[in-house]
């Protein structure tokens, strides 16, 4: 059995979408190393709601790092310190005994706060309703794998493919750029036959509605890509960027 | 469709081509500038008075030079607008979470290195190329004495070192800018990548080196 732990919790919170908000801090003690950031988190909420306060709003759903949902900055570093890990996948044992952790919204004005740790993504669905998608029958499952796809292809198409839309990279962005989400989706898409009919399409429009909802310009940091949960390489922003070429030319 | 010159990837685009473009120049520059230490002045001032031979074409590389800086500076100053706005409220705590990260000083720094080279730019063009003119018989030809113009103003040492100051900003501005044109442009390679992105420094040092030596030299040799 590890030993318990004492940690304080400060946390961003912000009652509703265009109240002001503030940071509070919040002292739990004995917790086991072993609890997960989230579980941290419910466990001050029930406390908060046993005294009548209002709880910590956050995000989550699938809790095992699959579903995108969850996320926040944790000391300054979007999804907390463990990298290639969303912010459900944290635990406390990789924290001090007695720490004061910084719990932050991801910021950007494309990602309204609507309360405490919560933000609004529904500028991704907008992106992917613009162009992220195929619209080719593939049939049902063995009809599609009757495609022939390299291995090499299919294991590149996979490696963008395994986004998960959370908005970290956003967040972390310096320009709070889309640029890895929306290349993910362009690559995984492109590298594929059967998102050849819109491939012109569907570079242009994703990009265009990127740069409607107010996200910056990419310069390149790639901050992104040091704090995807999935491990996304910028690459795969260079690939977006010659995408775009070959639809400017072929316009 | 809106995708050109406001898209986010048409700006890069720009910015990118015209950053090499004048990074070219920068080196070319650079090697002009050497001649100052050849031990012979002539040397100096018989490429420059070459250079001025060319008459149209002068004017029309110098006009193009001047164009790309714009546009340069013009797509920089988009995509430091459009981070501006992008982020209304920014972070309490921030920090890099560093591992495969390009952040960097130089990264976080390249509209204020940028804006320095403006400022720098300017000055130096009035000093230089809009300065004294002065004579001198090379080979029997009367031509402009370039060279001791640049002597007499690395002769005051608060000339030499500003500028000295400014060509460390420029090493920042292309430790950040060499790779991430390559990668603006769209040329990434899991190998190459990694190359471009160290050898960056070396490219940012050896320019700022090289331009930190002459004003020195010139201090104290000519
Ligand atoms: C004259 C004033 C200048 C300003 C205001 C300026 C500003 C900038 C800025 C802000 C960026 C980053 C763009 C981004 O964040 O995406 C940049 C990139 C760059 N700059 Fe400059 N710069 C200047 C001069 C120069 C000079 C003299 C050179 C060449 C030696 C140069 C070479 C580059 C390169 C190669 C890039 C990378 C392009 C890219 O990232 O796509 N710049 N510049
Ligand atoms: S809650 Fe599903 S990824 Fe974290």
């Amino acid at each position: 059995m590890s030993k318990k732990m004492t940690l304080h919790l400060r946390i961003w919170r912000q009652p509703g979408p265009n109240a002001p908000g503030k940071f509070v801090t919040y002292t739990i003690r004995d917790v086991s190393p072993d609890m997960s950031l989230l579980e941290l988190l419910d466990v001050l909420n029930e406390e908060l709601i046993k005294k009548g306060e209002p709880p910590v709003e956050f995000d989550s759903d699938c809790r095992e790092g699959i579903c995108g949902t969850c996320g926040f900055l944790v000391n300054g570093v979007a999804h907390g310190p463990k990298r290639g890990r969303t912010a459900c996948q944290q635990y406390l044992r990789d924290f001090k005994d007695g720490e004061t952790i910084t719990l932050e919204p991801f910021r950007a004005k494309a990602f309204p706060v609507i309360k405490d740790l919560v933000v609004d993504r529904s500028a991704f669905d907008r992106i992917m309703a613009a162009g992220g998608y195929i619209s080719v029958n593939t049939g049902s499952a063995p009809d599609a794998n009757s495609i022939p796809i390299p291995k090499e292809i299919a294991e590149q198409a996979f490696d963008a493919a395994v986004c998960i839309g959370c908005g970290a990279c956003v967040a972390a962005c310096p320009n709070a750029s889309a640029s890895l989400f929306v290349s993910a989706k362009i690559a995984h898409l492109a590298l594929l036959p059967q998102g050849q009919p819109e491939r012109v399409r569907r570079v242009l429009r994703m990009v265009e509605q990127m740069d409607k909802e107010g996200f910056g310009d990419c310069s390149n940091h790639g901050e992104c890509e040091a704090v995807c949960p999935k491990n996304i390489s910028i690459k795969h922003i260079a690939l977006m960027r010659r995408e775009y070429l070959r639809a400017l030319w072929s316009l | 469709m809106v995708f050109w010159p406001r898209s986010s990837i048409a700006k890069k685009f720009l910015n990118a081509v015209t950053g090499i473009g004048l990074a070219l120049f920068v080196i070319v520059h650079l090697a002009e500038n050497l001649l100052l230490l050849t031990g012979n002045p002539d040397d100096y001032n018989r490429w420059a008075h070459f250079l001025h031979s060319l008459g149209p074409l002068l004017t029309v590389l110098e006009l193009g030079l001047a164009a790309f800086f714009l546009a340069h500076i013009w797509s920089a100053l988009l995509v430091y607008w459009d981070k501006l706005k992008a982020r209304p409220q920014g972070y309490r705590v921030y920090r890099s979470a560093g591992w495969t990260s390009r952040q960097t000083l130089s990264s976080q720094t390249m509209i204020y290195t940028g804006l320095t080279l403006l400022a720098f730019v300017i000055w130096h063009v009035v000093t230089f190329r809009f300065g004294p003119y002065y004579t001198v018989m090379v080979d029997g030809v009367e031509m402009r004495d370039l060279h001791r113009l640049v002597v007499e103003v690395f002769s005051d040492p608060i000339n030499v070192a500003l500028y000295v100051g400014v060509m460390v900003f420029l090493g920042f501005h292309l430790r950040h800018g060499f790779w991430s044109a390559l990668q603006s442009l769209g040329a990434y390679h899991p190998r190459w990548t990694a190359v471009w992105y160290s050898g960056g420094v070396l490219v940012a040092i050896a320019l700022a080196v090289g331009f930190i030596v002459i004003p020195i030299w010139v201090y104290l040799y000519l």
